[in-house]
This record gives C-alpha cells, sequence and structure tokens, in this order.
C-alpha cells in the first residue's frame, strides 16, 4: 500500500527528514515500525522501544496494533510537550 | 467555541471581552494563560520554539472542547496556543470558558489545560545555556490528565 508518512519534533531532525511517500508491504502501525527501524542508525535507535514515541493515523492517535488503510497520512512524534 | 494555532500573541481581556460581548446568560468566565518561563530543569531558557502537525492539531483541539462540552453545560470556550519562537514571559496559550456559573466554568478550564497537555500535537524546544534541547514529556502532566477519568 502506499502511506504518506510525517515526522515532528526530535524525530523530524534526527531522521533528517519532515516527510516521505512509502510504497509498504505491512498491515499494522507496528509493521511499519518495524520496517523503518530495519533501516538500522538513527531509525533504529528512535524506534526500537527505548524512547517514547506516538504513532497518528489519518491525524488519530492510534495504538501499534491499528491496521493501516490504504493511502494513510501517518505521523510519528515523541510525546507532546505544548501547553 | 474559537480555536486557534496561532504566531501572533493575544490578549486576555480583549478574549474575554469578544466572549461576552452582547450576551447577559453567563455568569462566570474562568481564564488560563501559561507563559514561556527563563528557567527549566534547573537551566536559563532564552527562547523557545513550539512546532505543531496542522490539521491534527487544531482537530484534537476541537477534540478537548467537544470533550469538555459533553461533560458540563458551557457557554463558550477559547483556546488559543501560539507556535514559532518565543521569548520568556511571552504568552503561549489561553483557554477561556464561560458557563452560568463558577463551578463548570472552573473544571472545563482545568479539563482542557491539562488534555491539551498530553494530546494536543505541540512540541517545545529550549535554547539554553548548553545549547538547544528537545522537552520532554513529564509523567506529572499524564497524572493530571489521568485524574478526570
Amino acid at each position: 500500500m502506499k502511506l504518506h508518512v510525517l515526522y515532528f519534533a526530535r524525530l523530524r531532525e534526527r531522521f533528517g527528514l519532515a516527510e516521505e511517500t512509502l510504497e509498504f508491504d505491512g498491515t499494522t502501525a507496528a509493521d511499519l515500525v518495524a520496517y523503518l527501524q530495519a533501516r538500522g542508525g538513527v531509525w533504529a535507535e528512535e524506534l526500537d522501544g527505548s524512547r517514547a514515541f506516538r504513532v497518528a493515523v489519518n491525524q488519530d492517535i492510534v495504538r501499534l496494533d491499528a491496521v493501516l488503510p490504504e493511502h494513510a497520512e501517518v505521523a510519528i512524534f515523541p510525546p507532546v510537550t505544548g501547553g | 467555541m474559537k480555536i486557534r494555532v496561532q504566531s501572533e500573541t493575544f490578549d486576555l481581556g480583549a478574549e474575554v471581552d469578544a466572549m461576552r460581548a452582547g450576551r447577559t446568560d453567563i455568569g462566570a468566565i474562568a481564564s488560563f494563560v501559561g507563559l514561556a518561563r527563563d528557567l527549566n530543569e534547573g537551566s536559563g531558557v532564552a527562547a523557545m520554539t513550539l512546532e505543531h502537525y496542522p490539521g491534527m492539531t487544531e482537530k484534537a483541539l476541537a477534540a478537548l472542547v467537544d470533550e469538555a462540552n459533553s461533560r458540563w453545560t458551557l457557554l463558550d470556550v477559547s483556546v488559543i496556543h501560539r507556535v514559532g519562537r518565543l521569548l520568556p514571559g511571552d504568552p503561549i496559550v489561553l483557554v477561556a470558558v464561560a458557563g452560568s456559573h463558577r463551578g463548570e466554568a472552573f473544571a472545563a478550564c482545568e479539563f482542557i489545560m491539562d488534555f491539551l497537555k498530553t494530546r494536543a500535537p505541540f512540541w517545545k524546544k529550549e535554547e539554553t545555556s548548553d545549547g538547544e534541547r528537545w522537552v520532554e514529556a513529564r509523567a506529572s502532566d499524564d497524572a493530571a490528565a489521568e485524574r478526570w477519568r
């Protein structure tokens, strides 16, 4: 499936990437995280579970077992710190 | 209901005046203004930059206000959150809630702030004497939101 993936804040800076379009074979948000983690380096460091991150699908926070719809906008970001 | 994400500053008095203009049914307006501080985690903070997720941020704020409206009978709510570079002393966020009586106005104002801190996609980066750093989420903010469950 085709996905539009966005990164924010510390993750955007560490990955050196604000957004990308992916052709992806998996099903869930966890599959996407595993796919990105397999890139190694900073991707593995940030997404291996040692640091907290959140995943949103079509602008709603989801759990990692959420199924990704075709053409979803997926965002990965650190826990929020506004207010 | 007013929800705004903006780089410009805001004026609490003007927002409260706008909220009550032409109405005589409002008995109470509770408001909160969050300010940028010059100290955090023991380091001096010279400035901070607030990043957000355009689209999702506005949607998340609207969902918080909807949830407050489902818990209390409110007459109006305004939420304004700034983004971009802010200096110590600058206002960051405003929540104002109008109700018939003070009880629901106070409670809903605190509820919206507690959930804004844990659910609305904003991130702060501080400029300190030791360089730039992203602010880490606090467990105390999660606990503050949790007590409304």
